[in-house]
């Protein structure tokens, strides 16, 4: 940066040692400056320090005369600051004030015990937001089934508004990813069935595969990724703009007003987007059953009601009320957590998505695990 | 920054230079017009405060001479640079020397306050963490908050901390302008006053042109050297506060001799 060149000179004279600053002791150039200063060895007798030649001093500046002098003094010199104008007398008085207020910061914990600490703290602090989740997922279902009892109460327009944000608006992506999915079912199923001649059990393979699991299964993680995250941003912000407490002052329950006609949406639209993906991907892998290996869409549709049960399409439906509470709870709950900054929000927000995968994934192996023991 | 005016240590307020310069401001937003040919000289080394009724555009005004909205029409020059016109690269060298107060703080939540101190040093000047921190530091005791302070996050401190933390942020880069935009709104009566009395100390000490909206009238008292009153689309009246209790316009007149102002003038 220009206008820094700053001299700093020690010449010894008859009286003492003559420390000269001359130019800008301003911020700019102050890395050089100290270093210069460092050099600066404390010598028996006075050492006057000379801003006559300075042309600008800010408080950066300043602290350097400052703790320039309190060193030199402190190994044994006597210093003293001299050709000052008043301004700058002020302002070096300013500075020493404040230096005088600052106390010496505790040292951070380090070490091998803290490492342990943080380890100790980390699964504490899981255990204790699992129970947390847990409470918070009681509380949302005590509310909900609250609204049962007084339906009056239930608040029709943002359940409606819900409803098309995590639902309809969802269709295209949910249809479209779906309809792909069969396809490739479909192609990879003939590919490898066409090898004995079993052609025809592709049907089979794409109904049960999609039925079951896959159809519900990644519409839930499109739905987590959309509407969880969504949940836990529009909350979490709402919870930064203290709109939350302003609720609670206005006597309104917010797991009633945010959390409940959020779930209860997604309740209701998850297993309606679950049937539409089901239905997509049985038009795809039907397609590429058709082009790849003839098996005509009449063919197909009589392999489906001979071999595919109802049990098939029920045990995939099953899962999607599931499925929704988790998603949305996760959400919600997420977005109630987040404090502070706004850095926070996108924590919370990844937060959401990610336990929501993860929840939606356990929870499909376990009701796996389940129906197979059942023999279903 | 050759050839630039006195630094900041050495501006003697008896030489009065117009540090920004507003000619012919005009400020549309859709089919509203907030300024209308508006005119303002701010001195080097002086106080000014500006005032308003709601709505008169005291921010945008604020807004629009720290560039962050662009007039429809007129010229702005700081340092004697026409701030609309100068390149990139001379902009930065302009807001490189001067710092915004705004309302609430404007803290960056993700950093400590000392890290918030340290952001513009860090982006725009080449120096040592060590040093960094030690500078940190005495910014955070400069502005009065408590040393530990400087370890806080935003979320962690009270309003009227958060702002002295804004203020230690703006003058990190030892800006010769400082724009403040309600600094004490929402501090309480002892606060506001401290609050004053550290940017008027602070001004003095280290010899700042402080550009300053208020609607406190206890500040426009204890520390302005100059008031502008905005009203009618452009600056209606400048002067001191004295003078201000002579001019016949009925906005200014109910501002001045209202009970409030009555009251802030007995203490």
């Amino acid at each position: 940066m220009s206008g820094a060149q700053t001299d700093l000179t020690l010449e010894d004279t008859r009286d003492g040692a003559v420390l000269r600053f001359a130019g800008r002791l301003v911020v700019a150039g102050l890395a050089p400056l100290e270093r210069a200063a460092a050099a600066v060895k404390a010598r028996p007798g006075p050492i006057a320090i000379d801003l006559s030649r300075v042309e600008a001093l800010d408080t950066a500046g300043a602290w350097l005369l400052i703790t320039l002098r309190d060193r030199l003094t402190a190994e044994g010199a006597q210093v003293t600051i001299e050709g000052t104008g008043p301004a700058e007398a002020s302002l070096i008085e300013t500075v020493e004030k404040a230096l005088a207020k600052i106390e010496p910061a505790p040292p951070a914990p380090s070490g091998f015990l803290n490492w342990v600490a943080g380890v100790g703290e980390g699964v504490a602090g899981a255990w204790a937001s699992f129970l947390d989740l847990l409470a918070f997922l009681g509380v949302t279902l005590a509310r909900t089934a609250g609204l049962l009892v007084r339906p009056w109460r239930m608040r029709a327009a943002p359940l409606v508004h819900h409803m098309q944000e995590v639902g309809f608006n969802a269709f295209p992506i949910v249809f479209l990813m779906s309809f792909l999915i069969g396809i490739v079912l479909g192609f990879q199923g003939a590919s490898q069935l066409q090898q004995f001649g079993a052609e025809v059990f592709v049907v089979t393979l794409i109904a049960v595969s999609l039925l079951r699991e896959l159809g519900i299964l990644l519409t839930a993680i499109i739905v987590a990724g959309r509407s969880g995250s969504a949940f836990a941003a529009s909350i979490g912000s709402m919870k930064i703009r203290e709109e939350i407490d302003a609720m609670r002052t206005l006597g309104l329950d917010p797991i009633e007003v945010l959390v409940v006609p959020r779930t209860l949406a997604l309740l209701i639209m998850l297993p309606v987007l679950g049937f539409i993906a089901n239905m997509a991907g049985l038009l795809g892998g039907g397609l590429m059953a058709w082009i790849e290996l003839g098996v005509s869409p009449g063919m197909f549709v009589t392999r489906l009601y001979d071999t595919t049960g109802v049990w098939q399409l029920a045990i995939g439906m099953i899962k999607a009320p599931f499925f929704a509470i988790i998603i949305a709870v996760v959400g919600c709950w997420q977005g109630m957590l987040v404090g502070g900054s706004a850095e926070s929000v996108g924590q919370r927000t990844t937060a959401a998505v990610v336990m929501a995968i993860f929840a939606v994934i356990i929870i499909d192996a376990v009701f796996s695990i389940f129906f197979s023991e059942m023999g279903l | 920054m050759d050839g630039a005016p006195a630094p900041a240590a050495q501006a003697v307020p008896s030489e009065r230079d117009a540090i920004i310069r507003v000619r012919g401001l005009v400020n549309r937003f859709g089919t509203q017009t907030v300024h209308d040919g508006l005119d303002l000289d701010v001195m080097r080394g002086e106080v000014l405060g500006i005032v308003g009724g709601s709505g008169t555009g005291k921010s945008v005004l604020l807004r629009t001479i720290t560039g962050l909205n662009r007039p429809a029409a007129g010229s702005i020059e700081v340092f004697g640079q026409d701030v609309l016109r100068v390149s990139a690269e001379e902009r930065t060298e302009i807001e490189k020397r001067w710092g915004v107060l705004f309302q609430d703080g404007a803290l960056f939540s993700s950093l400590t306050v000392a890290q918030n101190i340290m952001a513009p040093m860090r982006e725009h000047l080449k120096l040592p963490q060590r040093l960094m921190d030690a500078l940190a530091a005495m910014k955070v005791t400069l502005v009065g908050l408590p040393s530990f302070a400087g370890a806080k996050f935003p979320s962690e401190l009270s309003g009227g901390m958060r702002k002295r933390a804004g203020l230690a942020r703006a003058l990190s880069l030892e800006p010769e302008i400082v724009f403040l935009d309600e600094p004490t709104a929402g501090l309480d009566p002892i606060g506001a006053a401290a609050f004053d009395d550290l940017i008027r100390q602070l001004q003095q000490s280290l010899g700042l042109t402080v550009f300053m909206v208020t609607h406190d009238l206890d500040s426009l008292h204890a520390i302005c050297d100059r008031i502008a009153v905005l009203a009618e689309k452009k600056v209606l009246v400048t002067g001191t506060m004295a003078d201000m209790m002579d001019v016949d316009h009925p906005w200014v007149r109910e501002y001045f001799h209202g009970p409030r102002a009555r009251a802030a003038q007995g203490g």
